[in-house]
């Protein structure tokens, strides 16, 4: 038997296949850097992130924080769309987890219709695109609303019409809002502690908890009440002939998106929490009841904590496919952060810088909350011999 | 005490008040829990809680029903030429969906802007698509090996010819511009589809190889790619991918669009398929070797059959996302289902109230028609492979 020969050699055939597959790739980089270096130079586009510092010069339709043509960069831009997306991220999250979790229990209620609504649900939204939702949403619902003089007027004060959702805002005496502020995060902070110092005596964490969070919610306008003395009221939205007057504006395109996302990721989320809860095997819950604990003791101390194991990660997932679907604002003009990108992209024709920022935003909301993930999973994850 | 009782007890008598001389009366039977009766009872009002929530659920389904029915059939128009025949008027002030519009504007859902003298060949496409797809989709069918072939092979080759024309067969060209509507959506999912379990598997195959830097290229494609929304890889793909060619090539829109989806879902479908190839034991590889086989021979005689078997359902449900996303070329101007209906929606000669209405309500029963029918085509696998692991 003669020497093996060297292109049968495992070893070697392995560093040749990376070799030529690294210089493949490189080749290819090359060759695109080459060409686009090239096509800019042709189009008179000069490369690197120099236009950040450039005046912008077009509106946005909603900000968070100051910005105006005139003054604030293409940079300034950018922050803007971003606190944007997520602002309606945020509270996207918190819409689709209660409906969700919501649907997600009554896809597995005794009660026969409850579970067939519930499923219903879940089959026509996750089937039908997000896009189309949206659309709908926004040009078959929102801006097919009564005209201004016609507003829907909702108890509370709130105005509903094809210019968005008006509520009431609430109006400080000066300085008021610095005190409310403070005021109410000492007022929070004491009562946090108060509560959470009990929770070992108490051996009632979870009660104990939410009384704490209620606390915290309702402590905070009362402490600001009083903090103030009093000084504030709501200033209500009053309808006029063109405009509404007073009171905080609330887009339709926020309202669209809002509704959209929350009711898509909603019926993803309801798949997640039935998953997690038929998770636990029954045997946890008969054992339960054998102690004699009670139905809502025994999902309370049983059931969920073991559920919320499975559930944590998809849910996490859902989370950050929500906010990246929040991409899809463009369709319906919501000043977020591809929508941003995409005015620059046409305004300044820096593409590949704009690609770039974009995606490298999405993709560290995607690292962090993986690196988040696998801190959670090192911790919690079911520990067996 | 307890032998006084007992002899007491013993005599038949009822002299003594507390010792029981009669039957207790029977107790009323349980509530019966057969028949239609005890279903209702047993389903919709086990508790009071549970009954009161019943009927709030039937009065809001019923409010839901009366309302679709009243605007999509009694309500509807169903004929007209033109917004006429759509307004509210005084003798019709309610007007439910204007199925009129969606008549009369069909042929360019379908179509797009494809030149009406060469329509026959987009027909021609979805009937061949429609034999590949139910020769690879019905499990007892015969040859199936050559309708794999015919699916991605062939039919490939014959739609180009056939969509985008070939002068020299007598097919003139057709612009990709020009197509749209129904004929898109189905081109870039077809694509999608063809394109990206094959991509798929080899960048899951290459997640797993022992070569590092293999391993470390297809992790990073496959988490940059599932990093970032499907918007920002098409506008890369749109306004990028032009940069980095040649200026001579310029590449056509559609078909950067579809260079954005299928690497998108390829992306997607290696983890997929990943998950899949974790499922096969450790052994089978081993078994395999042991055998003296290759690695390509050990893919694909052992693992890939049993891999992609078990993975059905979920290649499915990732074709289905697909699906969806393919709605997203929307913003690279591609004219796809959805944007031939909006662009339909905002023409004058049909605005009306209910036009938007009535045109996102048809494009949402085709999606979820579609969609729907796949899903459950994924359920029946699942359960039919199941079988095989029943005891």
């Amino acid at each position: 038997m003669g020497a093996v020969p060297f292109y049968r050699d495992p070893k070697l055939r392995g560093l040749l296949l990376q070799a030529v597959l690294c210089a493949a790739i490189g080749l290819l980089a090359y060759g695109a850097v080459h060409n686009a270096a090239e096509n800019l130079a042709r189009a008179n586009i000069a490369s690197g992130f120099g236009f950040l510092n450039v005046t912008a010069g077009f509106d946005i339709s909603q900000n968070l924080i100051d910005y105006s043509p005139q003054a604030s960069t293409y940079g300034r831009a950018f922050l803007v769309g971003l606190l944007n997306t997520l602002l309606v991220a945020g509270i996207g999250i918190v819409f689709a987890t209660i409906l969700g979790f919501t649907i997600g229990i009554a896809r597995l209620s005794k009660n026969f219709l409850a579970e067939r609504l519930a499923t219903g649900y879940v089959e026509l939204i996750r089937n039908v695109p997000l896009l189309l939702q949206l659309l709908f949403w926004y040009n078959a619902v929102l801006k097919a609303l009564p005209e201004m003089a016609a507003s829907i007027v909702l108890p509370g004060g709130f105005i509903l019409n094809n210019r968005g959702l008006f509520t009431p805002r609430p109006l400080f005496a000066d300085g008021g809002q610095i005190v409310a502020v403070l005021g109410g995060a000492v007022v929070a902070a004491v009562l946090f502690n108060v509560a959470t110092a009990r929770v070992e005596r108490l051996q009632r964490a979870i009660v104990v908890r939410i009384a704490a969070i209620v606390v915290i919610i309702v402590g905070i306008p009362v402490a600001a009440f009083l903090a103030g003395g009093a000084p504030f009221a709501f200033e209500y939205p009053e309808i006029g002939r063109f405009n509404v007057r007073g009171g905080s504006e609330v887009l339709p395109e926020f309202v669209a998106l809002l509704l959209g996302l929350s009711i898509y990721t909603a019926a993803f989320i309801a798949e997640v929490v039935r998953a997690g809860l038929k998770s636990v095997s029954p045997g946890q819950t008969e054992a339960a009841q054998a102690l004699g604990l009670r139905r809502m003791q025994t999902l309370r101390l049983i059931v969920i904590p073991q559920a919320m194991r499975v559930i944590i990660p998809p849910l996490t997932n859902q989370y950050l496919n929500l906010t990246k679907n929040s991409s899809l604002a463009v369709a319906i003009g919501y000043p977020d952060l591809v929508q941003i990108a995409g005015t620059v992209l046409n305004i300044s024709g820096q593409a590949v810088e704009v690609v770039v920022i974009t995606m490298a935003v999405y993709l560290s909301f995607s690292l962090i909350t993986s690196l988040v993930m696998n801190i959670y999973n090192a911790r919690y994850a079911l520990v067996e011999r | 005490m307890d032998a006084q009782t007992l002899t007491v007890s013993a005599e038949p008598t009822s002299a003594r008040a507390y010792v029981r001389a009669t039957p207790v009366p029977a107790m009323a039977p349980p509530a019966t829990t057969v028949g239609a009766l005890g279903w209702v009872r047993t389903n919709l009002f086990p508790s009071v809680g549970s009954g009161i929530l019943t009927v709030l659920l039937l009065v809001l389904l019923g409010w839901i029903a009366m309302w679709l029915i009243e605007f999509l059939i009694i309500d509807a128009v169903w004929t007209g030429s033109d917004r006429e025949a759509c307004l509210p008027t005084a003798e019709r002030p309610d007007i439910g969906a204007c199925w009129a519009y969606i008549g009369d504007r069909f042929a360019y859902i379908v179509y797009g802007s494809y030149p009406i003298a060469g329509r026959w060949r987009v027909d021609v496409f979805f009937a061949m698509l429609a034999f590949g797809t139910a020769w690879l989709l019905w499990l007892e069918a015969p040859r199936r090996d050559i309708g794999s072939i015919y699916f991605f092979l062939f039919l490939p080759v014959a739609s180009f010819v056939l969509l985008h024309g070939f002068e020299s067969i007598g097919l003139p060209v057709v612009d990709t511009a020009l197509w749209g509507g129904v004929t898109v959506t189905i081109v870039v999912a077809a694509v999608g589809i063809v394109v990206s379990l094959p991509i798929g598997v080899v960048l899951a195959l290459g997640r797993r190889s022992r070569l590092p830097a293999i391993r470390l290229l297809s992790t990073l494609f496959i988490e940059f790619v599932r990093g970032v929304p499907l918007i920002t890889v098409l506008f890369m793909a749109s306004v990028m991918l032009p940069l980095f060619v040649p200026d001579s090539w310029s590449p056509d829109k559609l078909l950067r669009a579809l260079i954005g989806v299928a690497l998108f879902s390829a992306a997607y479908m290696a983890e997929v398929v990943r998950a899949g190839l974790q499922s096969i034991p450790k052994g089978q590889y081993e078994a395999a070797h042991a055998l003296g086989l290759s690695y390509w021979q050990s893919l694909r005689l052992i693992i890939l059959p049993q891999a992609l078997k078990v993975t059905i359902p979920n290649i499915v449900n990732s074709y289905i996302a697909l699906f969806k996303d393919t709605t997203l070329v929307f913003f690279v101007g591609i004219f796809d289902f959805l944007k031939t209906i909006e662009v339909a929606r905002v023409d004058p000669k049909w605005a009306t109230p209910v036009t938007s209405a009535t045109g996102y309500i048809f494009a949402a029963l085709v999606y979820f028609v579609c969609c729907y029918a796949m899903s459950r085509y994924a359920t029946g696998i699942e359960k039919r492979l199941a079988t095989g692991e029943k005891r």
